[in-house]
């Protein structure tokens, strides 16, 4: 026998079956828990933000647009930096539940890039005196946004899911060149934008009264991400068994 | 086991070979990528006058002057060295003395910074009023603004 | 009254503020109704589909 044929005999036809099906019971059992923990902790964190947490010595109140932009940002980076993990897994190891989770962040990960570009615009006016400067931290957010939309769009255009898949897993593993660079371009480059503010070498620059009320926004704004991506993998799933069922019709036919 | 292994360490080689070639790229247009530069680099580099940049720096302290025209005189230091600025137009909310500070123009012949254009740049750091006046008494920070 | 007034005021920031906040909403609850609606009509599509398979082979079986 040779090794392909041992493969598609031992893990291969495991992957394609109990997996997916395992993977439907334990998202089923997470799915309400992350739902419900996204609601109460976003709650939480809006109630911090806006009674407890105090105005900032030199940008007042509008300091408060960081409890949603910086979580934005950072799930932008997260939710790229898991759709690579998850394309290089699709590509090496050719694990199903690897290409129905990437292709089910990338909208994520999208809406969260563009409301850290629409509140940074909205922060950056009343603060820097501008909407929009073409500096490197603001342009390669912007990158990011677009790859994103590529990614979707890729997906779209190619018919035959199997290379889909494998155009898109190269796209999405090209295209994490550019995580490191949003993270150091505040520190590689002059820029407008300022360095970060939480995670450095030094530790937090934000006093705990903010620090906190940005914690749990952000918490749960990664509790949202995982409700999102069970829903949406389930779709994706739900998907693959439609097509099989409908190749198994036209056969029968 | 092979197959998955030969696979993984292609990716990896690629990956890093697409590191380095953007490595490569971002050193070659660094000058396209840096947003602005410093009072220290402006004098190195020694532009042209009339030719169009960005400065950044903070606004040094006692230097704001404002005329009756509404133009004002600031000058943007880093310290180490000081370019005097002129600016007709509306000022950002944060632009303060001791503030970071970002100017867009050119220079004249004589030195001067015409700048069409300011933004205010602010740092890292967020508290609350009552601290940031506490750690300015204690005398253990050098606060910026106030 | 006065208080309210000033924390919708946000210290003269409001038209900064709120949109930031409400267009983080707006964007969040519409991907969460975009994802149950795309569920719900690919779980509809799917039982229709696999009545009609179950038909075929049951029919092939007979």
């Amino acid at each position: 026998m040779t090794q392909a044929a041992a493969q598609r005999r031992g893990g291969g036809g495991w992957h394609r079956f109990a997996n997916p099906a395992r993977f439907r019971r334990i998202a089923g059992a997470v799915a309400p828990w992350a739902s419900g923990l996204a609601v109460a902790l976003l709650l939480l964190g809006l109630a911090l933000g806006f009674f407890v947490a105090p105005a900032d010595y030199q940008q007042g109140e509008t300091v408060r647009i960081m409890f949603v932009h910086v979580p934005s940002a950072w799930m932008a980076l997260f939710c790229y930096t898991a759709l690579a993990a998850a394309s290089a897994a699709s590509l090496i190891w050719k694990h199903p539940l690897a290409d129905v989770a990437a292709r089910a962040m990338a909208p994520i990960g999208a809406v969260f890039t563009a409301q850290a570009l629409i509140t940074g615009a909205l922060w950056g006016q009343p603060m820097w005196g501008t909407w929009w400067v073409w500096d490197a931290r603001l342009t390669s957010v912007l990158v990011l946004l677009f790859l994103y939309l590529g990614y979707m769009a890729l997906w779209q255009a190619i018919e035959d899911p199997a290379k889909a898949a494998k155009a898109c897993a190269i796209l999405a593993i090209v295209g994490f060149v550019n995580v490191p660079i949003i993270k150091f371009s505040v520190d590689w480059w002059n820029t407008l934008h300022q360095p970060a503010s939480v995670l450095t070498t030094e530790g937090p620059k934000i006093h705990a009264s903010m620090l906190w009320p940005l914690l749990v926004m952000a918490a749960g704004f990664k509790a949202y991400f995982v409700a999102v991506l069970l829903l949406r993998m389930r779709t994706e799933l739900d998907g693959a068994r439609l097509r099989a069922l409908e190749s198994r019709l036209a056969a029968a036919e | 086991m092979k197959r998955k292994q030969r696979r993984m360490w292609l990716l990896i080689s690629a990956l890093a070979g697409l590191g380095a070639v953007a490595a490569l790229v971002l050193v070659a247009l660094e000058d396209n990528i840096v947003f602005f530069y410093g009072p220290s680099e402006l004098v190195a580099k020694a532009p042209a006058a009339g030719q169009r940049l960005r400065i950044g720096g903070l606004v040094a302290v006692d230097s704001v002057k404002k005329a009756e025209d509404g133009s004002v005189n600031f000058a943007v230091t880093d310290g180490n060295n000081t370019v005097p600025v002129l600016f007709r137009g509306l000022l950002p909310d944060l632009f303060r003395e001791g503030q970071g500070v970002v100017a867009e123009g050119a220079l004249d012949g004589a030195g001067l910074f015409l700048a069409s254009e300011v933004l205010a740049k602010h740092d890292e750091k967020y508290m609350p009023p009552e601290v940031a006046e506490a750690l300015r008494e204690q005398g253990q920070w050098k606060g910026e603004g106030g | 009254m006065q208080t309210f007034r000033d924390f919708f005021d946000m210290g003269g920031y409001a038209a900064f503020v709120w949109p930031s906040f409400a267009a983080c909403a707006v964007l969040m609850i519409a991907l969460v109704v975009s994802s149950v609606l795309r569920q719900r009509r690919m779980r509809a599509r799917l039982d229709e589909v696999e009545k009609l398979v179950r038909h075929a082979e049951g029919d092939e079986a007979a």
